[in-house]
Order: C-alpha cells, then structure tokens, then sequence
C-alpha cells in the first residue's frame, strides 16, 4: 500500500513525530512504501538538524533522517511547509540567502516544499495518515 | 489526475492555536486542485465561523473574512456539528451568513454551511477518501 503521513506536532513537546517514526517503520518493514511525510504546524521543527538530545534520549531528527524516505529521483519525500517554516524560523539554504539571513537549519534529509504538496500526496496515496492533537 | 473527496476537519478555536488558520490556507491551496473539498467543524472548531469576531485586543491578525472567500473557490459544503453548537449556546443565527453562487441553478446565492447531527457527519465523514484534521 501507498502511505503518506502528516505529522502536526513538534519533536520532544508532543508524541505525534515520535509515533508517526514507529508507524511509519513498521509499515516499511511490512513492505508498504511510504510516498511522502508532510510535516505542517509545528510539525516542520522535526526537520532541525541543529537538534541536539541528550546523548540517553533518542534523536528524532536524526531517526527520520535515517529512514531515508526519498522519490525515484533520489529527492527527500520529507517535506517541511514552506510557509510553515518561515514563520517558525526554519529556513534551507535557497530561502536563507533569498531573505538575507546568515543561516539555515533545514537537516539535508527534508525539503522545503508547498503545501500541494500535501494535496498531492492525499491524491496519490492510498491512505494519508494524520498524526497531532 | 483523480478526483478524491477531502475533508477538512476544524476542531479548535481560531486563535488559541495555530491550526485553524493553517487549516485554511491548506484548503485555500487545495482549492487549485479541482477535488470534491468539504469542510466540517465539531468541537471549538465551530468557534472559527462565528459572526463578530474581533481580534482588536489580542494583536493577532482577523482572518474570519476569509471564510467568506471559500464559496468563490466552489467550496460549498460547511457541515457543523448540531451537538457542538449546542453545547457552546449558540445557535446557527450566531455563524457567519457563508453563500456561494450555485452554476448549475442561474448562479443563484446559496447557504453554504449546513447544520447536521454528528451521527449524519460520521455518515459524511466515512464516505470520504482523505481527512485530514486539524
């Protein structure tokens, strides 16, 4: 089965990246393919990769990291709301240097992207799975 | 492309949280996509189309008049909770007058919100392909 997930929630306040990460594991170890991860609200801090846990805890950036969710063209299907992301201070490199700002915190596994993107994956998938308050 | 039917699902207040008006710029966006969009308000979310909100106090942008822009971009169905206006006293008299122009009937103006039980919404709510909530 085709499977996109929308996570809503930030890393570390709430359980929803935390879950979504297992689900999103399971589903893969079971053979489905995961098409695209959207993450929206708060949700686009999970794509920090100036995150650093404690070394005992676990590293929910990294994790996502690690699962290497990508498309046939070896593009990142993590995707950060662009707009979302503004606001919030989350930049890539491409929005830092357009807004003339000395930095970027965007991890090189996820994309900045719009929320079509969203959109599309609820088009193309056979489930989207939402995970937040 | 396929037309799926989406749900946009509005549980909470507009302005405590984020996810009222992030959940409008999603359906606004979705609009481009030319699916078969219903919105539906349960909980604090019927709170987001009450008529008279003024944010004058709390420094935090209106955004209720765009609700009023979701029939020009042909989103018609606004299905709100009975169960959950009642238990907030209010009424449908209290929710913004939200129209659309209906095409198929001279453009005629039209109710776009429709007051259901939630037994009728769990009815909608299965019959479609994506739901996203927020």
């Amino acid at each position: 089965m085709k499977i996109s997930i929308q996570i809503n929630e930030g890393p570390y306040q709430h359980q929803a990246s935390d879950t979504a990460y297992q689900f999103a594991k399971a589903a893969i170890d079971k053979g489905h393919e995961i098409f695209r991860v959207f993450f929206y609200h708060d949700g686009v801090n999970n794509a920090s990769r100036f995150t650093l846990p404690p070394q005992d805890d676990r590293n929910v950036v990294n994790q996502w990291a690690e699962l290497g969710i990508k498309n046939a063209d070896g593009e990142p299907e993590l995707v950060v709301c662009i707009a979302a992301a503004l606001r919030r201070g989350m930049l890539d490199e491409s929005e830092a240097s357009k807004n003339g700002i000395d930095g970027n915190n965007i991890h090189p596994a996820f994309r900045i992207s719009g929320l079509g993107q969203l959109i599309e994956a609820g088009i193309q998938s056979d489930r989207l799975v939402v995970f937040g308050d | 492309m396929a037309i799926k039917k989406f749900m946009y699902l509005n549980r909470k207040a507009s302005y405590g949280t984020v996810y009222a008006i992030e959940s409008l710029e999603v359906v606004l966006i979705a609009a481009a996509f030319e699916q078969d969009v219903s919105l539906a308000f349960v909980d604090d979310g019927v709170y987001q189309i009450v008529e008279g909100q003024n944010t004058d106090g709390i420094g935090m942008k209106n955004f209720s008049k765009t609700y009023h822009a979701l029939g020009d971009y042909d989103i018609n169905k606004l299905y709100v909770s009975a169960e959950s206006l009642e238990e907030r006293g209010l009424t449908e008299a209290d929710l913004m007058p939200l129209v659309y122009e209906d095409e198929d009937d001279d453009w005629a103006e039209k109710p776009s919100i429709k007051v259901v039980s939630n037994a009728d919404l769990t009815k909608i709510m299965s019959e479609q392909d994506v739901c996203l909530s927020f």
